[in-house]
């Protein structure tokens, strides 16, 4: 038997589950796009079924990373940068645990980059959202790695010099297997890949345009934005990583141009998770480890046995 | 000196199978009736370069490496890449005998590799020889080697070479040799070992020096560890089975022997991006329910600061490992130092609430690693051990029986799903993960897994409520900051109780008293029974225990001697600083007796340290240490 039984408990569950009973005072702008995140999250747990004891949301530090205060389920709000490295490893602990991690730009892109790299390229099975408005929100609207070049913040008074950050074509080159964009301002959207990525057995990561009315008022507010698979201008195959590596170029160019293009941007169904590679050649155990600790007739080796007699 | 120990050392370059034929020799000499001491000697290089081990046996026990040596085997640098006298490295080749010799003792022996050295490139050495008396046999192992097929074999050769000299019986490297090599190469090898053995029997008058093996016997089984294996197997016992690491010198043995075991024991070690990273895995898979553990060495060690910070915060139970090695910055990435004290007892914001310990030898680098994750998991606190270089590295033999212990892979105070539904939820439901009233006055609040039904809640690093929401209110910030540091006092109590960290030998009566830590302790323990035999009256404490400090024991410790030398690896005297710290007196009575050179005390340094400034009887030169006087002196 589990000593986790609220995992795959699969209960009929209501989106507003998810909210606290004791809702804290949101520290959110009116208006903020982090609304839409959290939105959207709620419906598509609510949509798999997930109960909020068997999931783990994991967020970084940034108006974004207080997402966890706000919605009801196990969370860990760990340090500027480093959400990726602590989800990782609990769903590496047990994999049956629904684990998601958030962050912003900053938080992701950033100083967490590093992680986000690797956490791809390994593609763990887990999901990825980045709140990405193009801005340190936090710390009052400083440059972020995704500020448009010649964006203009209080630290960059004469404009960035730099070329934005390329979040989607890095998450294809770092190895990511689930690539979508959303907006908040397009809800029903933002569900659905939530969703999907949820369900996609490998790292799913999800750039997420919020919009920062507070510190970008110069930017848009993501308005309008196109779908690009329902769009009849853009045509092109999800699963060839040619092809998206294109879309995704185009995508990230038009942004800064005026131009808010969301959707599906590469899927491999066929690479296997971290996970899985990782049992494939012995490295991690088929029944999740966490098990083991509340299992009292597990008999546990020990070094004595196990390894003095090569010391002899 | 003395006769009634055997003090080999085996010298070549870096790549030339030093530490495997050392280590294969050490054991042999153990499973004989031995005790034996292993110290490596390295550069921060793959190929090339000066590189040596000794072997220290006795009858006796050993605990430290000894004062210089009595047996030289010396095969050559075969990676030299500069052959060029006035180069800046010098002549490489020849440095496995040239520079070995200054601490060679009068009378010893002398076998070096005729093959590849050259002895008339080394100034003197004819005079040296004569004046120490030193038994000199240039021998050609290469061609021996070579004539057997392969030229790695000259160590072997060498092995026999000193089993005939020192009156060693082949049968015990025999029967190791068939134990560790495959058997393609073991024929050629044996063939060479008996080679070599015959060669010197019959041409040289083996009895024309007397250094020779002693002989001994144990009363149990004894295996031969280093500190590494000590510490995985620690980790491994108490059910740790979640590593997560990234290479950095010495920290990497104990990473990988837990990656080599971690596997067959169904446990996961991961090697990742960099050392925030790895801290940070071990925080998420604890917090998943797994026993867990990373490490590093200093530089890792300071990227893992942020991750450590936030495992105090959450509550969240993990083990660090930290091996020591000269710094600042990369500093000598093969030489032992203490100079990471305080950087692990200090590093990350706000008040640090953490365990530290330092174990002072192999056997108490297993009990201490033990007694980390116990506390670690039972008070959900980090855990740090603290050892370097010397300890990771130093092989010794320790009765099988000290490993004989019961698994603990308790996750300590965790709840089971039953247990969570009769504890405290706030009204919405969400379990009160760090309530103030807690169920033992020690600030312990058991925690919940996500996965568990009914234990939600939110861990963060920031202040927070008892459900886990942020939160600045003045009071809950005390309730919450009080009830974090009265787990340090609980542990202290702990701690006081079972009284077997910190190590004291001596009279307790003693007029001087040296205070060391780590893995200094030993080295200080010989000292302190030379200069005892020498009609000083002297004892030591070697303190294990960093944080929480034991106070009341160094207390007392200092209050019963005139005066203390405390005895450290670093240049700032960061243990006398703790000392001072935490006991808030006795400036007048501590002095320091430092070395920082890159290789750890011999017994000789500090018998000449206390001579020297505290009885002052100035007949020694003291020049491998720095004397620190007391307050006021
Ligand atoms: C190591 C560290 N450096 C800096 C900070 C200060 N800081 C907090 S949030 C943040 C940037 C937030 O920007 P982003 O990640 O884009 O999140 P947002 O607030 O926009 O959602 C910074 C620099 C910190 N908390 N920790
Ligand atoms: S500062 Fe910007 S990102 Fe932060 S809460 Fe306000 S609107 Fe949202
Ligand atoms: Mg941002």
């Amino acid at each position: 038997m589990s000593a986790f039984s609220a995992i795959g408990e699969g209960k009929e569950i209501d989106r507003n589950d998810y909210t606290p009973g004791l809702e804290p005072q949101a520290t959110w702008c009116p208006g903020c796009g982090d609304f839409g995140v959290l939105k959207a999250l709620k419906g598509a747990a609510a949509e798999l079924g997930k109960s909020p004891d068997e999931m783990l949301l994991v967020t970084g530090i940034g108006c974004s990373g207080k997402l966890n205060s706000y919605f009801e389920s196990y969370g860990f709000h760990t340090i500027h940068g480093r959400s990726l490295p602590v989800a990782r490893a609990a769903k590496l602990a047990n994999p049956g645990v629904e684990v998601v991690a958030a962050g912003g730009d900053g938080d992701g892109y950033g100083i967490g980059g590093n992680h986000f790299m690797h956490t791809a390229r390994e593609n763990h099975n887990m999901t990825y959202i980045v709140f990405n408005n193009e801005i340190f929100g936090l710390t009052k609207g400083q440059t972020s790695p995704t500020s448009p070049k010649g964006h203009k913040s209080k630290t960059q008074p004469h404009g960035s010099a730099k070329q934005p950050l390329r979040p989607l074509s890095m998450s294809l080159n770092s190895g990511a297997s689930y690539i979508a964009r959303t907006a908040a301002v397009n809800p029903n959207q933002a569900k659905d890949i939530i969703v999907e990525a949820m369900e996609h057995d490998g790292f799913s990561h999800v750039d997420f345009l919020t919009q920062c009315p507070t510190w970008n008022k110069d930017a848009r507010q993501y308005v309008p934005y196109i779908d690009i698979q329902d769009s009849d201008d853009y045509d092109f195959d999800n699963t060839d990583r040619r092809e998206a590596a294109e879309m995704m170029h185009e995508t990230e160019d038009a942004l800064h141009e005026g131009e808010v293009l969301t959707g599906r941007y590469y899927v491999d169904s066929d690479r296997p998770s971290y996970q899985q590679e990782k049992r494939n050649i012995g490295e991690m155990p088929e029944e999740p480890l966490a098990e083991r600790y509340f299992d009292d007739s597990y008999e546990w080796e020990r070094s004595y046995d196990n390894f003095l007699d090569k010391h002899k | 000196m003395t006769n009634d120990e055997l003090i080999w050392r085996i010298a070549g370059g870096s790549g030339d199978g030093i530490a495997s034929t050392s280590q294969n020799f050490a054991k042999a000499l153990m499973r004989s009736g031995l005790n034996v001491f292993t110290h490596r000697h390295y550069p921060s290089r793959i190929r090339g370069g000066h590189t040596y081990t000794e072997i220290r046996a006795s009858a006796d026990p050993v605990k430290s490496r000894g004062d210089g040596y009595n047996f030289l085997l010396a095969l050559g640098d075969s990676f030299a890449r500069n052959p060029q006298q006035n180069a800046y490295y010098g002549n490489e080749e020849i440095k496995p005998l040239s520079e070995n010799l200054d601490e060679l003792h009068e009378g010893g022996v002398i076998i070096y590799d005729s093959g590849l050295l050259d002895a008339s490139e080394i100034e003197d050495f004819d005079e040296r020889v004569e004046e120490n008396d030193w038994h000199v046999y240039d021998l050609d192992l290469r061609t021996m080697a070579r004539e057997h097929g392969r030229e790695v074999m000259r160590n072997t050769a060498g092995v026999g070479a000193t089993c005939a000299l020192a009156g060693i019986e082949l049968e015990w490297i025999e029967e190791l040799m068939t134990d560790a090599m495959p058997e393609k190469i073991l024929e050629p090898n044996l063939e060479i070992l008996h080679e070599a053995y015959d060669m010197v029997e019959e041409e040289y008058d083996v009895d024309a020096h007397d250094v020779k093996i002693p002989e001994g016997e144990h009363d149990e089984e004894q295996v031969l560890m280093s500190g590494s294996d000590a510490i995985a197997y620690g980790s491994i016992d108490e059910g740790c089975r979640f590593i997560a690491g990234y290479p950095m010198t010495p920290w990497t043995e104990v990473f990988t022997i837990m990656s080599q075991n971690l596997p067959e024991l169904g446990g996961i070690s991961e090697q990742v991006e960099d050392e925030i990273a790895a801290a940070a895995l071990a925080l998420g898979a604890s917090h998943a329910g797994v026993k867990a553990m990373s490490g590093s060495s200093g530089g890792g060690f300071a990227l893992m600061s942020e991750p450590l910070g936030l495992a105090e915060m959450t509550e969240t139970p993990v083990v660090l490992i930290e091996a020591m090695r000269a710094g600042p910055s990369t500093g000598m990435p093969t030489k032992p130092e203490q100079g990471d004290l305080e950087h692990v007892l200090y590093t990350s914001q706000g008040d640090s609430h953490r365990i530290v310990f330092a174990p002072g030898t192999v056997a108490e680098a297993y009990t201490q690693t033990r007694k980390a994750f116990k506390i670690a998991y039972e008070y959900q606190i980090p855990s740090i051990v603290l050892y370097d270089q010397k300890l990771g590295g130093e092989l010794v033999n320790v009765p099988a029986s000290h490993f004989d212990e019961e698994p603990n892979p308790s996750l300590g105070s965790t709840l089971t799903e039953a247990e969570i539904e009769d504890a405290p939820h706030d009204e919405s439901g969400k379990f009160s993960r760090f309530r103030y009233d807690t169920p033992e006055d020690n600030g312990v609040a058991p925690r919940s897994i996500p996965g568990q039904k009914g234990g939600r809640f939110l861990a963060t690093g920031n202040e927070h409520m008892p459900e886990g929401h942020i939160s600045e209110d003045p009071e809950n910030r005390v309730f919450q900051m009080d009830k974090r540091m009265r787990k340090l006092e609980a542990i202290r109590e702990e701690l006081d109780g079972d009284g077997v960290n910190n190590t004291e030998v001596g009279d307790e009566d003693a007029q001087y008293g040296f205070l060391t830590f780590g893995s200094s302790q030993g080295t200080v323990e010989e000292a302190v029974e030379r200069l005892n035999d020498d009609g000083h009256s002297v004892k030591m404490l070697g303190v294990s225990e960093m944080a929480p400090y034991p106070v009341d024991q160094v207390t007392e410790f200092i209050e019963s001697v005139d005066e203390v030398l405390v005895v450290e690896m670093n240049a700032s005297a960061q243990f006398r600083g703790l000392t001072q710290k935490e006991v808030g007196q006795y400036g007048e009575k501590l002095s320091s007796l430092l070395k920082y050179n890159g290789n750890p005390f011999e017994p000789e340094d500090i018998v000449e340290g206390f001579e020297v400034n505290i009885v002052e009887d100035d007949e020694h030169p003291h020049t491998r240490t720095k004397f620190v006087p007391a307050a006021g002196d």
